[in-house]
């Protein structure tokens, strides 16, 4: 298992090249899901508002 | 409100269509990520020149085909936002810019921590690594864009430009190393011969490339939906202020 790690005595390179690009995909995804739960959040209100000017109840979906 | 509602008939389309590709989108990038590494750590051979190092293409190659692929679409996109006035076009190109300038980051990286130990340095000032260089400065330069302008649609515009004048540097990047004497080596997947690589290393290197290919898309349609969003929430911004 220690010889898997060390790969041939490159294992720094390969392991600092793997985990940045797990680290750098990671963030990418976890910046992104939270910059969409923020515009839903700022949204919610302001289609609420502009469903209770209309008279008429609006269906589901058929808005946005 | 007519107008509006026919601006927004297309987004809607295309959330409808990105959201039932979602789910399946995730499950792919788990699968074929999950596989690549695998059959890349675990079951292909080390090298018999590049020893263990060679496992860094894995992460490597991948990256900078989706660093190039990423641009091109966002060149395509642009143009067709320049052109026919698409109203996801441009939002297509901004949502895809910082996933390709992470790609992008990536490739120089991993390039540098694999070019230490075979060429003997970081870092070269050879044509390849340049032009990828000029690459991330491209997106970097086209996100700067899109935040500069207060007027969005004036953004768009700009950015696409850039865009489109900076496609130039793809095919510069793809033939830099047939054009220019380079420490990097020539194409060996994507040439007219066929690929040079023997199965046991292509296999697990096409498999991360079209992981990386679904991750994209995964991560694609969750910043366009957030960019579709976002322009709707500065319409409905505008309009309260209006009431």
């Amino acid at each position: 298992m220690n010889e898997f790690f060390e790969m041939g005595g490159y294992g720094n390179f390969i392991w600092s090249s793997y985990g940045l690009s797990a680290g750098v995909l990671i963030f990418l995804v976890i910046i992104s899901v939270r910059q969409l739960r923020q515009v839903e959040r700022d949204l919610a209100p302001l289609e609420e508002t502009r469903r209770s000017f209309r008279k008429r109840p609006v269906k589901e979906g058929a808005t946005s | 409100m007519a107008i509006d509602l026919h601006k927004y008939a297309n987004p809607t389309r295309f959330l409808r269509i990105a959201n039932a590709i979602f789910p399946w989108s995730i499950v792919t990038t788990v699968v074929l990520l999950a596989t690549g590494l695998y059959l890349g750590l675990f079951v292909s051979p080390a090298d018999y020149q590049q020893g263990e190092t060679v496992r860094i293409m894995f992460v490597h190659v991948p990256a900078a085909w989706m660093a190039m692929s990423v641009y091109s679409m966002m060149a395509v996109s642009s143009a067709a936002g320049l052109i026919w006035k698409h109203p996801v076009a441009d939002l297509s190109a901004k949502a895809a810019a910082p996933i390709g300038a992470c790609f992008t980051f990536l490739a120089l990286v991993t390039g540098s921590l694999w070019g230490q130990p075979m060429w003997g340095a970081y870092w070269v000032w050879d044509a390849r690594l340049t032009s990828m260089l000029i690459l991330l400065f491209l997106y970097l330069g086209y996100m700067a864009v899109w935040g500069s302008f207060e007027d969005q649609s004036k953004a768009a515009k700009a950015a696409a430009i850039l865009v489109l004048i900076g496609a130039i540097n793809i095919p510069i990047i793809k033939f830099s190393v047939d054009w220019w004497n380079t420490l990097h080596q020539p194409a060996s997947v994507a040439t007219m011969d066929g690929p040079k690589i023997h199965s046991s290393i292509l296999t697990p290197l096409l498999i991360m490339g079209l992981g990386y290919t679904s991750l994209f898309v995964t991560i694609f349609i969750i910043r366009v939906r957030t960019e579709i969003l976002g322009r709707r929430l500065r319409m409905l911004r505008v309009n309260q202020l209006q009431e």
